[in-house]
């Protein structure tokens, strides 16, 4: 720095202007380091290649655990209670907050990855997602291995489940409820009923049809239709996006109302739809709910797909051998047969329909929830897209459901 | 002598406000961190996504990718388009509407205390139920089988196909519902405020009931209508509630901010979705200052 002139006021003068070059330069200097530190912030979750480990378990000593599941998903008493969890805290003695925090697969999942990818708790100790869901967190490595020792009752497990191509012998996750999507009508308005997903073109139909957002069930049941087949790994590029020009068609044209998520119900109640493209178990639930036997739910001739939602351990969750307890209770036939008897949905637990027949005779032969072969024959999985296909698929989907 | 005068200048300049500004800038200090905080670190850190690549496998690495903007603008330009067009359409019938009723509300009813604060209570009683309830209580009213339909369908009004929700008039009858109280209220402020010898000095001149409202009534609402015209059109652009498909909103009246959820919460595409609300930012930024620029309230922003 140079020294000060001589005469006091300039001296003064000079002496404030560096001051204020001062203070500018330390307010940029301030903006650099917190911009620096952001960056730094910012940094660590993307990128991290380093594999995870499980957390310590700690379930020896802290008597509870955490489920996040889907709405409508668990039998529920009056009082809102859910009798067969309650039974469940009874015999264990272990304390379980029931999270319905599940809306869908996508969304919770952009809420807990940054936990997941650092390792860290998400707040669940169990949560059941959708087999492609679970797919990626297994690819990922955000699932602990299951201890089989510690869910004996997992020999209940039906047999077409016991090796999905995502997690063979079951190691990272278990099936808690499957289900179809198929078409749902209002019988009233539409006697006729449908037959496969053409009929949901029809000209009276516009703009009184509904679709669903998760693309494995509405796409899928498209291209069932075209003649493809989507277990099968023959299919690519090609056969998705004639799917995808045949829905935004439909879209475009205005025969396509609405494609929604479970709200899907609300417009069927309030007649914006007749026909739509719908879960299984739902329709029972929306009859209930109108207090009505008004809508009616059918595999389409060309085949529904067939999903399954699985209970899967985070890798940041302390209280795992309680959560391997818990699924192994859900294993018991009685104890399936009672949920299944309240959702509507697929068991996946060998023995439950002999237990459902103490519970309620008239369920025992619900195709719903008890498929014989000729309704599984008309129900298919969807395969295991590559993240690649994943990603580009899915904004395609996305794309027509934007209207772009 | 000379000495004395340095030693007076000294103090005066002692007392500077650059002195004394060490106390206001303490005093702003809570404020300027919660600025730093929860406005410049998020927008960096926006900007710094809305540059990252992505990998085909669904993760993102830093980059300087500025085709994300150019690629998520011409894909979704329509719905960029149909946003301003949404929040314009709505804000210009919120004003239609909100102008009257604030000035009946402000000078009309100024004689009658009671009646003013009622209806000012009509126009503010909306926001103690959730926006988001009133919103759902509009899609079950506009439904198919909904009175509005049902009566329209029965006069032959509308074909026996044709239906309200889902469709672009729905979500800009819901933007202009859920705004009209942040149209009215500043317009009720300023009408409130008019001193009505300026309107009897201009009949005394002659000017006719038109003319007194476009050279006296309007110059002096101005502000009034410039932040009611501000606070709809601004959130109105932005709204992802009213034109989601959960709500009033189809496939043909998406908006960019379903766009941008789709984006950050389906797609997990965190660059496009950044690179959107970027756009979205600064477009709504140039089309506001030369708003107030042009209509001369500089002075309230």
């Amino acid at each position: 720095m140079r020294s000060l002139p001589e005469d006091p006021i300039i001296r003064e003068l000079v002496a404030q202007a560096r001051a204020s070059i001062l203070t500018r330069r330390t307010i940029l200097s301030g903006a650099a380091a917190g911009s620096a530190a952001l960056a730094l912030a910012a940094c660590s979750p993307l990128g991290s290649t380093k594999t995870l480990s499980p957390a310590k378990d700690h379930s020896a000593t802290v008597k509870s655990l955490t489920w996040a599941n889907w709405p409508l998903y668990l039998d529920q008493a009056d009082d809102k209670s859910y009798p067969t969890l309650a039974a469940f805290e009874k015999q264990t003695g272990l304390k379980v907050k029931y999270d319905i925090a599940v809306e869908d697969n996508d969304t919770y999942y952009a809420k807990v990855k940054d936990q997941l990818a650092l390792g860290q708790d998400i707040g669940a100790d169990t949560v059941c997602l959708t087999d492609w869901m679970v797919s990626r967190w297994i690819t990922l490595g955000y699932t602990q291995k299951l201890d089989h020792a510690n869910i004996p009752n997992i020999k209940n497990l039906s047999a077409s489940l016991k090796n999905p191509d995502f997690d063979p012998g079951r190691n990272h996750s278990v099936p808690w409820q499957s289900g179809f999507a198929g078409l749902c009508w209002n019988k009233e308005k539409l006697p006729g009923g449908l037959k496969q997903v053409s009929d949901l073109w029809a000209p009276e139909l516009k703009g009184k049809v509904g679709a669903l957002s998760e693309m494995r069930d509405t796409i899928g049941l498209i291209m069932l239709e075209q003649g493809v087949d989507i277990s099968g790994k023959a299919w690519g590029d090609k056969e998705f996006t004639a799917a995808i020009d045949e829905l935004r068609k439909h879209v475009d044209d205005g025969q396509i109302r609405n494609i929604k998520g479970n709200s899907y119900a609300d417009d069927l109640k309030s007649g914006d739809t007749v026909a739509a493209i719908v879960w299984s178990g739902d329709v029972e639930g929306i009859n209930a709910d109108i207090g009505s036997d008004k809508f009616a739910f059918a595999l389409p001739e060309t085949g529904g797909t067939l999903w399954s939602d699985n209970f899967l351990i985070p890798i940041g969750s302390k209280e795992k051998a309680n959560a391997e307890k818990l699924i192994n209770y859900y294993y018991e036939p009685e104890v399936a047969a009672t949920v299944a008897a309240y959702v509507n949905y697929i068991t996946p637990v060998e023995g439950a329909k002999e237990a459902m027949a103490k519970i309620d005779k008239s369920l025992v032969d619900d195709q719903l929830i008890f498929p014989n072969e000729d309704t599984l024959k008309h129900a298919h999985l969807f395969r295991t897209l590559s993240a690649a296909e994943q990603n580009k698929y899915n904004s395609q989907f996305q794309g027509v459901l934007l209207g772009a | 002598m000379a000495i004395a005068a340095f030693a007076g200048n000294a103090t005066a300049v002692d007392a500077t406000p650059r002195r004394r500004s060490w106390v206001a800038l303490f005093l702003l200090l809570p404020g300027l961190l919660y600025l730093v905080l929860f406005f410049i670190v998020p927008l960096v850190s926006l900007i710094i996504t809305s540059l990252e690549s992505q990998g085909l496998d669904g993760s993102f690495a830093y980059g300087f990718v500025v085709s994300n903007y150019t690629d998520s603008v011409s894909t979704f330009a329509t719905q960029i388009w149909r946003s301003f067009g949404f929040a314009l359409i709505a804000t210009v019938i919120a004003l239609l509407f909100s102008y009257p009723l604030a000035y009946f509300i402000g000078v009309t009813a100024r004689r009658w205390p009671l009646l003013q604060s009622f209806m000012l209570i009509l126009v503010i009683a909306p926001f103690f139920i959730s926006f988001l309830l009133r919103t759902l209580a509009w899609k079950t009213i506009l439904s198919d089988n909904g009175p509005v339909v049902t009566a329209l369908q029965g006069l032959s009004l509308m074909g026996p196909q044709g239906h309200i929700t889902g469709e672009p008039i729905a979500v800009v009858f819901g933007l202009t519902y859920n705004f009209i109280p942040f149209m009215c209220l500043p317009l009720y402020t300023t009408l409130e405020r008019l001193d009505l010898r300026y309107l009897e000095a201009s009949s005394d001149l002659y000017a006719s009931g038109w003319a007194t409202f476009r050279k006296v009534t309007i110059p002096l609402s101005l502000p009034g209508i410039v932040s009611g015209t501000l606070l709809t059109f601004i959130p109105a652009a932005g709204d992802y509630v009213n034109a989601s498909q959960d709500f009033l909103g189809g496939t043909s009246s998406t908006m960019i901010g379903n766009v941008i959820q789709s984006n950050f919460l389906v797609q997990q595409n965190y660059p496009a979705a950044a690179a959107l609300s970027i756009v979205l930012m600064f477009v709504i930024l140039v089309i506001v200052s030369v708003y107030v620029r042009r209509s001369g309230t500089e002075d309230l922003l």
